[in-house]
């Protein structure tokens, strides 16, 4: 698509040369994840979390329409239709409703890699601005899906989940209780509000997928960024898609659905818990009420603001829980380094990996019934998560000093090859790999 | 430059806010510590239980998962339902039709129905298909017979409560006197009428009075000595499978599963390695590279018959 040299589609068999001529489709195949898609050459094992989260998509798509076959969206019906009817009488219904279960949690491990290489390889910087904002928008509806999946087994925490989240509106002054209102179509939640989640659930996935495609489409412009950061030359640097990375993803894919299986089948529970198997009871509030975990870091961020100061302290919870997603829009704009791979900005590289710790202490600070420890530890590390994207970002992106860059991919991958090839006087105007200078 | 400042400003007044908080509760946390409270305390982890169907290569112990049924139907079942279990069920506990039959149909509380000639309600024999019939008709009548306190559902309860099996056998062997120690430190904390001691149970008192209290309550059918502790294990091991029936068949098909994978990835992986093998020798074969590297060329050069 991007690069002059990428391979054009040919079809080979008669049948595929009359479909091409009426509709491109596997001329569309092709150029996209086949030999038409020149892809650079040293993309590491980093790279293949883009592949496996779709792989996910496409587990929870296929489970979660047979499981819609058999589930009633009825606040009397859905806790047994889950526990009973599917559990226990559906054909191996006990292996598509673990598989989803289990399914949500991998996809976002898939999609949290993914997101964390793209911070730490600069994947969001220019000409791939879009790419990352397309993909915050997937990551958006992931979290309004997963959500709204939890709720519809109707036990303790999903009720009180439901309650939580949506009670999130309310902390806005005036119109915040009538959107909840209108948002759950009652008071609290029940039937209208079980059922539209239902409805929703369902549709969110397709919607998903098509952001996908945006996702992919915009990622095929420019081509595949690298571990290097540095552009893509000339032929050289680059593999077709097929066979080289339809072959590394698929043979990972495979590791990773192994680790998958393993949950699903030797501990479906461990990643959920234990109080969304008694049902739903309005009346009876759990002693914590915690949400998955991968929206732990988030809901230690919303319940870290205990001090009210012009607003109330819960519209700050609110706000910031917001704001700590939709920062992540303008991180094109605030770290402005025209370097993009962190192997090469030694400060920065720092700095990005106080921020997974951070973010690890932030999901263990929101994962459990709030004591002063967890409190002072969310507290910290909620603001060290603002003063990261938005104070240290930009000032080290300013003033950092970077690695000098190889000149190429493929002097990347060559060891210093091409550096020894080339003159001295001009290797050292561009300057070297850690690489290279180790080779001299 | 101004959306620099808009920038640091937003980074600032969040981060501000939170180390305001973090300072207030600091503070608050010095000047009047949360009170120590006896559930803290003293509450106790489930002990450690060894059943059969632990593990991945797990599977139901027949023998006791029957014992444990025979604990459920003599003790617990005079109070707790079983709702989302049907009796056909049991046969995945080894149970043949006709005994499973028998079981329904001499099942003490019988089945809500319709008289078939004046139809006004009345109660049948249970049959094979139906769910284990509940002891009390409803919630009212369950707490009104229980001090207020509602026996839960047992269905799901080893995956219900956090510690599961664990938790349920150490709960059913827990029951103790309020230790002394306990009483002097919170006088308050006294185990109120009709609720009883139990340092397995989050807040110490539970309402359920100690259900396994003498060693041969159950005369179990296959002559196994009847301890507390036995039954306790038992009924663990049963409601184990009331929550997790498909147990057996998930972790055989988990095993064919993992194989199948494991398979499948060396084999992809042994692909990867040969379609790659050549996009690295074509670049690799010809120039100057690392020490370390150039005799791999070199013995890369000699094998395929390359001069120089």
């Amino acid at each position: 698509m991007s690069f002059n040299w990428a391979k054009p589609y040919e079809p080979k068999h008669p049948l595929m040369k009359w479909l091409d001529e009426r509709l491109p489709l596997p001329r569309l195949v092709y150029g996209s994840v086949g030999g038409g898609y020149p892809v650079p050459r040293n993309l590491n094992y980093w790279w293949n979390f883009g592949f496996s989260a779709a792989i996910f998509l496409t587990i929870q798509i296929i489970t979660g329409i047979v499981l819609a076959m058999h589930y009633y969206a009825t606040t009397d019906g859905a806790f047994n239709s889950v526990n009973q009817l599917i559990m226990r009488d559906v054909n191996a219904g006990w292996l598509l409703r673990y598989a989803h279960m289990n399914g949500a949690s991998f996809f976002f491990i898939a999609v949290y890699i993914h997101i964390f290489r793209g911070l730490y390889y600069g994947s969001y910087k220019a000409p791939r601005e879009l790419v990352w904002m397309l993909g915050l928008v997937i990551y958006l509806l992931m979290m309004a899906t997963a959500f709204m999946g939890y709720v519809l087994p109707w036990g303790q925490m999903s009720y009180w989940g439901a309650q939580v989240i949506t009670g999130f509106f309310s902390a806005f002054p005036l119109v915040g209780e009538p959107i909840r209102v209108w948002l759950l179509g009652g008071y609290a939640p029940d039937e209208a509000a079980l059922t539209r989640f239902f409805s929703l659930h369902y549709l969110l996935p397709f919607v998903i997928a098509a952001v996908v495609i945006l996702h992919i489409w915009a990622l095929h412009i420019p081509g595949s960024g690298n571990p290097t950061g540095v552009d893509v030359k000339d032929e050289k640097d680059t593999l077709p898609f097929h066979p080289f990375y339809t072959a590394k993803d698929g043979w990972f894919v495979g590791a990773f659905l192994l680790v998958y299986a393993i949950v699903t089948f030797y501990a479906p529970n461990y990643l959920g818990h234990p109080d969304n198997y008694i049902p739903a009871n309005p009346l009876a509030t759990p002693a914590e009420i915690v949400p998955e975990w991968y929206f732990w870091p988030f809901y230690a961020i919303l319940r870290s603001f205990t001090f009210d100061f012009i607003l109330p302290a819960k519209l700050w919870g609110v706000l910031a829980m917001f704001a700590s997603i939709l920062l992540l829009f303008f991180l094109p704009w605030l770290d402005k380094s025209p370097v993009r791979s962190g192997s090469y900005r030694p400060v920065f590289q720092r700095f990005f990996w106080l921020l997974v710790i951070d973010v690890i202490l932030l999901g263990w600070a929101g994962g459990g019934a709030p004591t002063p420890l967890r409190n002072a530890i969310g507290q910290i590390c909620g603001a060290y998560y603002f003063l990261h994207f938005l104070v240290i970002l930009p000032i080290v992106s300013r003033l950092e000093t970077p690695l000098p860059l190889p000149n190429s991919i493929t002097e990347s991958v060559l060891h210093g090859e091409a550096a020894e090839a080339a003159p001295a006087g001009q290797r050292k105007k561009r300057g070297g790999s850690v690489a290279t200078a180790a080779a001299e | 430059m101004l959306a620099r400042l808009i920038s640091y400003g937003v980074g600032f007044v969040f981060a501000g806010m939170l180390l305001v908080s973090l300072i207030t509760g600091v503070a608050t946390n010095i000047s009047s510590p949360p009170a120590p409270l006896a559930a803290e305390e003293f509450h106790k982890h489930p002990k450690p239980l060894d059943l059969a169907s632990d593990g991945p290569f797990g599977k139901f112990d027949n023998q006791q998962v029957q014992r444990g049924f025979q604990v459920y139907s003599e003790v617990c079942s005079a109070c707790h339902s079983l709702s989302l279990v049907s009796f056909r069920d049991l046969k995945g506990i080894g149970y043949n039709d006709a005994e499973i039959k028998k079981i329904a149909s001499d099942w003490k509380t019988q089945v809500p129905s319709i008289n078939p000639d004046t139809g006004e309600p009345a109660t049948r024999k249970a049959l094979p298909s139906d769910h284990f019939p509940s002891p009390f008709p409803n919630e009212i009548a369950a707490r009104a017979a229980n001090n207020n306190a509602l026996p839960p559902d047992l269905s799901l309860i080893t995956k219900a409560r956090e510690g599961g099996a664990a938790y349920v056998h150490s709960l059913l062997t827990g029951y103790q006197n309020q230790p002394a120690e306990l009483l002097k430190k919170f006088p308050d904390a006294k185990t109120p009428p009709n609720l009883h001691y139990n340092p397995y149970f989050a807040n110490l008192n539970i309402a359920m009075p100690p259900p396994l209290t003498s060693n041969g309550q159950v005369t179990y059918a296959d002559g196994k000595p009847a301890t507390v502790d036995q039954m306790a294990q038992d009924v663990s091991a049963f409601l184990v499978w009331t929550a997790n029936p498909e147990l057996n068949r998930r972790h055989a098909a988990g095993q064919a599963v993992a194989i199948f994978l494991l398979f499948a990835t060396i084999l992809g992986y042994f692909a990867y390695r040969q379609i790659w093998h050549e996009a690295k020798r074509k670049v690799r074969v010809t120039g100057a590279l690392e020490p370390e590297n150039q005799a791999k060329t070199r013995r890369a050069k000699a094998k395929q018959g390359v001069a120089g």
